[in-house]
Formats: structure tokens, sequence, C-alpha cells
């Protein structure tokens, strides 16, 4: 059948999902016999091994590859096959319908554009035609067609194909997800597979190969607005060259884009490509790309790149809907990584609102841990700032996965921002630096002339465990060095600055940590390593210390806590200093973190390093 | 050609992801056609530039032109080549007529594993395509492999949009496998639309014969074809319905899972 071997224009993933033994890699082996896409010999090789081990010959045969599968008669994990029809490349994602495999099942549905969803005539709905609808429905997969097979064994009975139908149809619309099509087959003998079936006049649809014809390539993001997830930045030869496959929108030379989260602003000036001519001067969805910026300002893998106004959320916290596939449960106050497009940050659960019952969507509520195969709806909590959307608006940078010591462990779709305590200050930094007036001088001209960049190194603790004195030792330290360092005393901003307030208002920290952030904030800008300590905020300092983050953000902040006896230092606390200090000691640990993070010069490696700026 | 555009952009992103996690980062490279299109890939991923080392595991039963054109590549495109070979067992005597899987499994399986122990890798990027054979079918983009470079099929972890596994316990490491949505079609397409420098075993040259896939001279037979361009190889595959891998030995029965289980590439 070479008429089918017509150029391809385009590719479409597709995966076949449904309960086991509802007949998926059977569909799928009629599927490419009917259409003339297997090779020379596969059917017949296939038949003679069936007939040497006195086995009934099953399309499925021809996909399940690993010997253990032909055995079990089940399918382990996902397969990808090929075959093209009337100028379609399609790949085609067999996914195992056995519970034990569900986690092989997601991986294959979430490549997926489209999907077919397979239920056995004879058996009905089961468990995992439901699971695996409502899934579909999570990972983003919103076209699909529920291909009702084994008409054969019910006599191609209208009335058991429209009760499926719509105990089905009832069953999906509890969550809003509706099928293009419900199309009666019998995959083994090949009705309304390839070919109409003569068995069953009273279906006037279509088969299942017009029904791939008709799924459409989704095509939409590149009219949403821009976000552009940094995946690395490069600087190989004489270009920095910021890559990222960009995840809605699109771009060209001149538009001026804002990274989220640290609000840092410049006008693209070149789209950079290899063994292109001419060269590019714009981009779209889906694309993988490369951009130099008209400004030499520092961003990092895992900001968004956005167009002002169409911004993304930024916060600490999310509520989401998420799938557990890890092999111990999710837990309530566990640390896991979290990555969401291509940002990885330090989160925790801060709680599990319910379990959701796939069988029956029934909730439950109060459980503390999810288990593997269990869908939940909670809130996460990162350790620092980061940029995302609501899934509803974005897929890409809507959607997360959680891994667990090594493993991805589950996945989500973000559905709700939840606003933290840092959220007015963090809008007062955001406005503040988009209206930020800019000199001649650019931050790169300040760090050649210093020979370090900006930074705060910012001291908590309790009562005399001697902040102020290692203050001032590193202070001198640095300045000795032929640094550019000045210590930030609360003390000398109160007489001044603060002069306006009152008794009363001074003993707030909320508006004393927002004054001293701001004229850090400004220090920095010059160029300074400012050296800081909590003491104006006394006992407060967890709470200024947060304040303070937000709004010198995203500049690097070199936390240092001290303590006489060993305590809880506040989150993201870099050097912890407990007990008698060694002050010489601890002044050397404080300069090397400034050198790990890229504020005082070290040796370049083998990849591109690049330093911190604001 | 907005279909290679769409495997490019996802290759790329692969590449990426994988040069950004892996620190000790190497790429396989066999000379054929597929290997060939991945490095240009590279090229494209890194603006011109191979920033890690390029793997050839040498079995010393290699067609001689394959060689030759491997040492003129290296050399105009700057490329940090890196050849390791299993001395031991061919100083024993090692060759195909032992068994062919006995054969592959000390040249080339431990062969590689050799090479990825001494120098360390944690990360190795292959060429390896879904549609060449069953058991690559089932494969992840980042596939873990244990410490003794073993490919536990039935367990492998689970891979999410585009998040893939990028973390993994010391010892063992990841293989990497950027161009598993690509079928042999679009490899041959993507080396038209790019002009690559190919292998000219690829082509007829008169006899009415060609290599349709690479491997080591005993063990690889020419296929019946008058496909003298490119374009001919094109239109020749889209006719087909003979396998791609036919003219290769090692796949016959169960060879291949067997080979792969163990960590063949």
């Amino acid at each position: 059948m070479t008429t089918t071997n017509t150029k391809p224009s385009e590719n479409l993933n597709i995966v076949i999902v449904g309960h086991v033994d509802h007949g998926k890699s059977t569909l799928l082996g009629r599927l490419y016999a009917d259409t003339g896409s297997l090779p020379d010999g596969k059917l017949e090789k296939v038949q003679a091994i069936c007939k040497q081990q006195g086995k009934e010959f099953e399309y499925a045969f021809l996909f399940d590859a690993f010997l253990e599968e032909q055995e079990q008669g089940i399918t382990i994990d996902t397969a990808r096959t090929f075959f093209m029809w009337k100028g379609r490349q399609y790949i085609i994602i067999d996914a195992p319908g056995h519970k034990e495999f569900l986690k092989n099942m997601i991986s294959g549905a979430a490549r997926a554009e489209a999907a077919l969803l397979l239920i056995d005539a004879l058996e009905g709905v089961k468990e995992q035609s439901k699971k695996h609808g409502y899934l579909l429905s999570l990972l983003g997969v919103r076209q699909f067609a529920v291909v009702v097979n084994k008409m054969d064994l019910v006599g191609y009975r209208q009335d058991v194909f429209d009760g499926i139908e719509k105990e089905y149809r009832e069953f999906l619309g509890q969550f809003k997800a509706v099928p293009s099509q419900f199309i009666p087959v019998s995959a083994k003998l090949g009705d309304n597979i390839a070919n109409r079936s003569g068995q069953m006049s009273w279906y006037g649809g279509p088969t299942v190969l017009d029904t791939l014809s008709a799924f459409q390539k989704e095509a939409v993001r590149s009219e949403q607005p821009l976000r552009l997830p940094v995946q690395d930045v490069y600087k190989f030869d004489a270009r920095r060259i910021i890559t990222g496959r960009i995840a809605a929108g699109r771009l060209k030379v001149g538009d001026h884009l804002v990274f989220s989260p640290s609000n840092k602003r410049a006008n693209i000036r070149t789209v950079e490509a290899f063994n292109i001519e001419p060269q590019p001067t714009e981009g779209q969805a889906g694309q993988s790309i490369g951009i130099t910026l008209d400004e030499q300002i520092f961003v990092e893998r895992g900001e968004i790149a956005s167009r002002q106004e169409h911004l993304p959320s930024v916060s600490t916290a999310f509520r989401a809907n998420l799938f557990w596939l890890g092999k111990r449960p999710l837990e309530k106050g566990r640390k896991y990584l979290l990555r969401v497009a291509t940002k990885e940050v330090d989160c925790e659960v801060a709680s599990i609102h319910r379990i959701i019952d796939t069988m029956d969507l029934a909730q439950q509520q109060g459980s503390h841990s999810v288990g593997k195969n269990q869908v939940a709806e909670l809130t996460l909590r990162t350790k620092t700032p980061i940029a995302f959307d609501l899934s509803a608006s974005f897929e890409a940078t809507g959607r997360f996965v959680l891994v667990d010591e090594y493993d991805i462990a589950g996945g989500g779709i973000i559905t709700e921002l939840v606003h933290d305590d840092q959220e007015f200050l963090r809008e007062e930094a955001r406005r503040r630096d988009f209206a930020w007036v800019k000199g001649e001088v650019t931050v790169e001209d300040r760090a050649q002339q210093y020979g370090h960049r900006a930074a705060i190194v910012l001291i908590t603790g309790g009562r005399h465990t001697g902040k102020s004195f290692l203050a001032r030792k590193l202070e001198g330290r640095l300045v000795a060095d032929g640094r550019h360092a000045y210590l930030l005393d609360g003390e000398n901003l109160r007489r001044g600055l603060d002069a306006d307030l009152s008794d009363e208002e001074r003993g707030q920290t909320t508006e004393m940590a927002r004054r001293y952030g701001e004229v850090a904030r400004l220090l920095m800008d010059t160029g300074l390593i400012v050296v800081s300590t909590t003491n104006p905020f006394g006992l407060a300092y967890r709470e200024a210390s947060e304040a303070i983050r937000t709004l010198v953000h995203p500049a690097p902040v070199i936390a240092v806590h001290m303590s006489k006896t060993v305590e809880e230092p506040p989150p993201n606390t870099d050097v912890v200093l407990t007990g008698p200090t060694d002050f010489d000691a601890a002044t050397a640990r404080i300069l090397e973190e400034l050198k790990r993070r890229g504020v005082l010069a070290q040796a370049i490696g083998a990849k591109p390093v690049f330093q911190y700026s604001i | 050609m907005k279909h290679l555009r769409q495997l490019e952009d996802q290759s790329v992103y692969i590449l990426r992801e994988a040069y950004k996690h892996f620190n000790n980062l190497a790429m396989l490279w066999s000379m054929g056609k597929d290997s060939t299109v991945l490095l240009w890939l590279a090229r494209k991923a890194f603006f011109g530039h191979v920033p890690f080392p390029l793997l050839h595991v040498d079995t010393s039963y290699k067609i001689p032109a394959m060689i030759e054109y491997r040492d003129r590549l290296a050399r105009e495109w700057g490329l940090d080549l890196v050849v390791g070979q299993n001395k031991e067992a061919l100083a024993a005597g090692m060759n195909h007529t032992l068994g062919r899987v006995v054969c592959c499994t000390a040249l080339k399986t431990n062969g590689l594993k050799q090479l990825l122990e001494n120098k360390g890798y944690t990360g190795v990027i292959l060429g390896v395509r879904a549609d060449e054979e069953g058991t690559r079918a089932k494969e992840r983009y980042f596939s873990p492999r244990d410490k003794h470079g073993d490919w536990d099929f039935r367990d492998q972890p689970p891979e999410l949009w585009d998040q893939y596994k990028t973390t993994f316990p010391p010892g063992t490491h990841i293989r990497i496998h950027p161009l598993l949505d690509w079928t042999e079609i679009n490899i041959w397409e993507y080396i038209k639309l790019e002009s690559i420098p190919f292998i000219d075993l690829y082509l007829d040259k008169g006899d009415g014969t060609r290599y349709r896939s690479l491997g080591c001279a005993p063990c690889t037979t020419p296929i019946k074809s008058t496909a003298k361009t490119v374009d001919d190889i094109i239109e020749e595959l889209r006719h087909t319905t003979v396998a791609e891998r036919s003219g290769r030995a090692q796949d016959e029965g169960r060879g291949m899972e067997l080979l792969r289980k163990d960590g063949y590439m």
C-alpha cells in the first residue's frame, strides 16, 4: 500500500490507553496490518513463532517486544511505533493497561497530543478505564476518542455500545472531558479499524483511522502571550547566548523582555542559529532557540522571559492536582525537588487537601500522605520564589514534577496561586525595578572596575551572639583585600531616615525592614558588598531577613546565622555558626561562600560560569 | 520540512538538558548516519561547538572507509575524539565466528563499559531510534543504567513532559537518546535538508548494492539497491517494506533483547 507513503508534512503523537486486556496492542497491530505498514515477513514471522509455541496468533505480539511481555500476554512498557497515513507521520504510543505499570502509561500519555481510549464491550467500564480517562485530562491530553472494542463478543449489539457510551460520558462529564468520538470496533476481526464494518450498519461515524486523521495538530500556543523558560546560558565564543524552548507565544529581534522572578529587563539583539541562512530574526512556540540581549544582564536557568504586559505569577506557594508514582508515599512536611519548566527548587508539601478516588471521584480528606498511583489536591511551598502560570492558561509553565531522591516520583498541574506574606513587598520590588532609571555606567562596568559583584552578607541571630563583632571584622577584611564593602548599621537609619516614625512605628518590624531593605538595595546598585546584621530587629530577625531578601532579590544574599547553642536557623541560611566563634575562621568561611556564589572571582571551570550582578 | 524542524527542536532541547545536568558527558559516534545526524544536532544545539568528547568503540572490524571519514570530520569540525577498544579480548582472538552475541558483547558492550568506567562518564548520548527494533521502541529519552551498565527495562523511571531523569546514584550512569522519535526516512530527509556530510557506503556506486545500516564488516551485508543519491534513498525507503536492520546479523532471534539488557547501545 505505497499510496500511504506520501511525503509527511507533520508528526502527531498518539497514545493508546485503557484497562488491561481491553485490546490496545491488538488494535495497534491491526491498524498496521490493515494499512500495509508492517515490514515484509513480520506478520509471517510472528505467526510462525506462535505456531511453534502452540498458541493462537495475536496482533498484540507484533509490538510487545520483550519476551516477558509475550509470555504474560500483557504490555509492560510503553512502545513507540511509527506509521504514515495521508501525509502525516504518526508516532503511536502503546501504553500498558495493567495498574502495576501506571507510571509507564503516564510516561506514554505525557508525550501525546491525542489519545485513543479503549473499553472492552463485554467487560464494560473498568477501574483503569476511569483512571486513564481522568489522567488524560490531568496530563493535558484534551483530544481523544473512545474505542469500544470486542463488539464481536456482544453480537455487535447497539444497546451494549450505547450503554457504555452513556455511562462513560457521564463519568468524563464530571471533570468536563469531552471525547471527539465513540467508535464500536472489533480489533481482532478488523471491524471499523481501517475499514468500515459490515456488521454494524447502525453506526454511521468514522473508523479509527478516520478519527486519527481528524485529530488536529495543536497550533494555538504561538498565539498566546510569550513564555520562554531559560534553559541555559552559553558563552562558547564572543556571543553570550540565552537558550530555551519557547513554551508559548512568539518573539522577534527588538522585543523587550522581562525575566521573572528576577525582574531583569533587556531587548532582544539577535536570534542565533547554526547553519541557517539568512540568520533568523524571530521564533515561536515549540522552537528551541538562542537569543542575545542588548544589555549584559545576568539571567539564569529557571527564569521565565515574557512581555511586561503579560507577566507570569511569582510566589513561594501554589495549589495543585498531583498524581503520585513514587515507591514511597508522598508525605506532608517532607522535602522534594520541584521542577517547573526549567526551574528546579526545593519544596515541601504544605498541606494535602484531599485524595481523589479516580473510580468515583469521591474525595477523602485529612490524609497526611499520598500513596503510589493516587491522585491528590495539595499545596506546595517552595524555598525561594518561582515564576509559574496556572495550567488552565499556560500548559508548559503550569505543570510540574516532583523528584524524590533520584527519581521523578510525581507530576501535576498548578490550579491556583497561593498568596504568601511577601506578596506586597515583591510587588513593590517589581514596580520599583521596572521604573528604575539607569545611568550610563552599567553593572558590568562597575564589576570590572571593582573586581567583584555586589552582594549582601546578612548576619542573623539572637542577642549577644557576636553578630556586630563578626560584621566589623568581615568589613575590615574585605576592604583590606581591596574590596568595596560597607557595614550598614540599622542604628544609623533609625536617627536619620526613620526619624519621621513614631516610637510605636519603629517597633514594627515590617516597615523598618522595608526601609532597611530598600537602602541595602540602593547600596548594592552602587556595586558594594553590603555587610549587615539584623540587630535593629531584635528577636524578629526571621521576619526581617525574609523582607530584606524579597526587596534585594535577585542579588545574592549570603545568610549567616550565629547562636550560642544549637538551634534552627532561618530558611536558606548559608553559614551556620554555633557556640564560641573563631572569628577568623568564620570570616574565611564567608569569603569562601562569596567565591562560591560568584561574587568574588573564582577559577573558571570547563563550563561557562556567569557571575551574579543586579 | 516542518516535521523535521519539530524533531530537531525536541532533540536540541534534550541535548541542552544533557549538557546542563551532566558534568562528565560524552557522545557515542559510530560514523553511521544516525550518530552523525546526532553530532550535527549537537553543533545546532551549541551553535557550531561540540562541548563534549565523542566516543568511538572500535572493534577493529569496521570498514576502513569509516575510520578515514571519522578522522577527517574530527579534524575539520575540531572534535574531541576518544577511541576505545577491548584490547584484551582482541588479543585473545575474539571474532564473530565465536558467536555473534559473544563477539558483540566482548567488543562492543564490554568495550563501551570499559571506556565509560575508565573515563568516569556519567551521561552518554546515543543515536538509537525507536523504529530500529522492538526493545529500542521502549526506551526513555533519559534511561538509567546500573553499576554494571545493565538496563532494567522492567522498572524504568517515569518520564513526564519535558522533564527527564537527571539525578542518579553514584556509580550508575544515564544513557541519553535524543533521536528516539526519528525514523530512518527522517534521518535521510534531515541529511538532505542540512547538507550533512555522510559516508558514501550508503550509496550504490555502480554494482547495484549499498549499505542500509553500518556495523562491523563481517556482520553487515549490503542490500540490493540502485540508490545513488540521498533523494534516491528517501524514495526507496518510502516504498520498502524490508526492515532496516535486516542486514544486521545480531538482530536474529532474541539477540537484541539479550544484548541491550546487558548494556548494549
